[in-house]
């Protein structure tokens, strides 16, 4: 990553665009604190998250920033239901009024999944469609204030994946959610960003609405980008 | 006649819990001269139905019913060996999912092509290696590339180089499964450039193009079908199928494609609801009925055949069907 500065304002919905080794999985690492900076800052509300040192502090920034990943089975651990996965929240949470059960089975059906088809189960049994709104629903209980999804759906079948973006629109309408979406596929930062990044070698090179990038993009990367996506209603003058 | 006719095939993997009906009564043509786009998701059976139609049977995988005739040739009657020597590489060549990291790795590329080559025709070593660098040249890809090692090469290169191997002897009918899910999209063009120009130059008559992404489809395919759990659903240009899709599973594909455009943001973008269903026992009737929007009674209880809607454009749907004969 080359000098990336960028600002993500409470509830707004920004992806990062770029293909791989464009360093968009870099900088996710970097907000998520799994990769440390080799000089600069990331602040979060203000605070600069690599001063956070005690439990209490980190516990704070995991509970108000959440991932979700490219790969619907590898945040699970195989042997265990995924009940498992969706209770282990409520360790961040602390003690909640409500009945723990029903919390969770509000959240599964707000990702659209029946709870009596999904708990119970282990992973395995379940689809990458299930296992993924399964992580999503996670933050519906949680509520965090920052959710960053690196690819969330690439491994999701085509038809179902409009569907999970949905759930992270929603996320941002209803509870003010702010999401940094990263992904390679501009179809998909178009459709559900107020904001799209582009990335090339570790650097942002544009940045702009949908609209901008799609209609009057400037780097030549960009147009690049737009010149090579395939499209549904304009086909290519070039073939 | 069609280059390719295959009509009622069924090709079915035998596991211990008993059948997995992955092509359950197939029927399909691809014109001469034609790319046919062959769009369905992960698990519908498009990529068995591939290597049926190649004669590529491996147990588990058996084929139960059907014949399959090739430039006129019935190669679903032949055996092994015979198609092994007379139809792979000569009259069909396919280019399979896992094409990208199948080469050895610690064979030089030219190695490949001389591997792949021994077996056929009487060529010699020379032969097929000058027959190699003349391709390459002619299809702008460097020669160099031929004393490299895979790993030497990158993701879009060692695809195009595949194809242009797999295309040697000028096969009538080319496979390809997915060629660029993998690759970034400026890379994934200069593959799609790569293949429509081998058609171009009359290296290949057809192109079956297999893949999920109906866009790339609206960029080189003429036609399309639509394969659902094991079946074809819907079949006719790529227009028609896009812009005026009749089966409820076809549009509701369409539907759900995010391109970057403003009509797409405009659009009420809906995901289908439900999930693809298990091969080993699929629904009754009508195998899209449990996620289908628009069942009538007969859904559940019959198979919609795969008919004649209007002038060569099938559908597989019992409401399409009783509305046009209203």
């Amino acid at each position: 990553m080359d000098n990336v500065s960028f600002k993500v304002k409470e509830g707004e919905f920004i992806s990062l665009v770029g293909e791989s080794g464009s360093g968009k999985t870099t900088t996710s690492r970097m907000i998520l604190r799994l990769l440390k900076p080799t000089s600069g800052s990331i602040k979060f509300q203000g605070r600069d998250i690599w001063s956070l040192k005690d439990i209490k502090d980190l516990r704070w920034y995991w509970k108000n920033v959440h991932g979700i990943f490219q790969d619907p089975f590898a945040s699970y651990n195989p042997l265990y239901k995924v009940d498992r996965i969706i209770y282990q929240v409520f360790t961040l949470l602390g003690d909640v009024d409500a009945d723990k059960s029903s919390l969770v089975k509000e959240a599964l059906k707000e990702v659209g999944l029946k709870p009596e088809e999904v708990l119970g189960r282990y992973p395995h049994e379940l689809s990458g469609g299930q296992r993924q709104r399964i992580m999503i629903a996670r933050c519906y209980l949680l509520k965090p204030k920052l959710i960053l999804a690196d690819e969330p759906v690439s491994m999701i079948d085509a038809s179902t994946r409009v569907g999970i973006l949905k759930l992270f629109s929603n996320l941002r309408d209803n509870y003010g959610t702010s999401v940094i979406f990263i992904t390679h596929d501009l179809g998909l930062a178009y459709y559900v960003s107020d904001r799209i990044l582009v990335m090339y070698k570790g650097s942002i090179v544009e940045e702009g609405t949908p609209e901008n990038i799609m209609e009057n993009p400037r780097h030549p990367y960009t147009r690049r980008l737009r010149e090579d996506v395939p499209l549904l209603y304009r086909r290519w003058s070039d073939f | 006649m069609a280059l390719l006719e295959a009509e009622h095939v069924k090709a079915y993997y035998l596991v211990r819990e008993g059948y997995v009906k992955a092509v359950d009564g197939v029927s399909l043509s691809v014109e001469r001269g034609v790319i046919l786009g062959l769009a369905g998701e992960s698990g519908c059976g498009k990529s068995t139905l591939m290597n049926a139609l190649m004669m590529n049977i491996r147990p588990p995988l058996r084929l139960l019913s059907g014949s399959i005739i090739l430039d006129n040739r019935r190669i679903s009657d032949m055996q092994r060996d015979k198609i092994r020597k007379e139809v792979w590489g000569v009259l069909v060549s396919l280019v399979p999912q896992s094409a990208l990291n199948a080469l050895m790795p610690t064979k030089k590329i030219i190695d490949f092509v001389k591997d792949v080559f021994r077996h056929h025709s009487g060529l010699s070593e020379f032969d097929i290696a000058s027959l190699a660098k003349k391709r390459f040249e002619e299809l702008n890809l460097p020669t160099e590339a031929l004393s490299l090692y895979p790993h030497e090469l990158s993701g879009g290169m060692r695809q195009r180089v595949v194809i242009a191997i797999s295309t040697l002897l000028n096969p009538k009918l080319l496979i390809v499964d997915e060629p660029t899910s993998a690759l970034d999209v400026s890379t994934q063009k200069q593959v799609l450039k790569l293949l429509v120009e081998l058609r171009r130059a009359k290296i290949i008559e057809s192109m079956i193009f297999v893949t999920h992404d109906l866009a790339v489809l609206r960029q080189i395919a003429d036609v399309i079908a639509i394969m659902y759990a094991g079946k074809i659903v819907e079949y006719s240009s790529t227009d028609n199928i896009l812009f005026k899709p009749k089966h409820p599973y076809t549009y509701g594909l369409v539907n759900a494609v995010l391109t970057p455009e403003p009509e797409v943001r405009r659009r009420e973008v809906t995901p289908i609801a439900g999930e693809p269903p298990n091969l080993l026992s699929p629904p009754s009737g009508c195998r899209f009925h449990p996620r289908c929007p628009f069942t009538i009674p007969i859904c559940r209880e019959v198979e919609p055949p795969l008919i004649d809607s209007e002038d060569g454009w099938k559908v597989a749907c019992h409401l399409v069907t009783s509305e046009r004969i209203r």
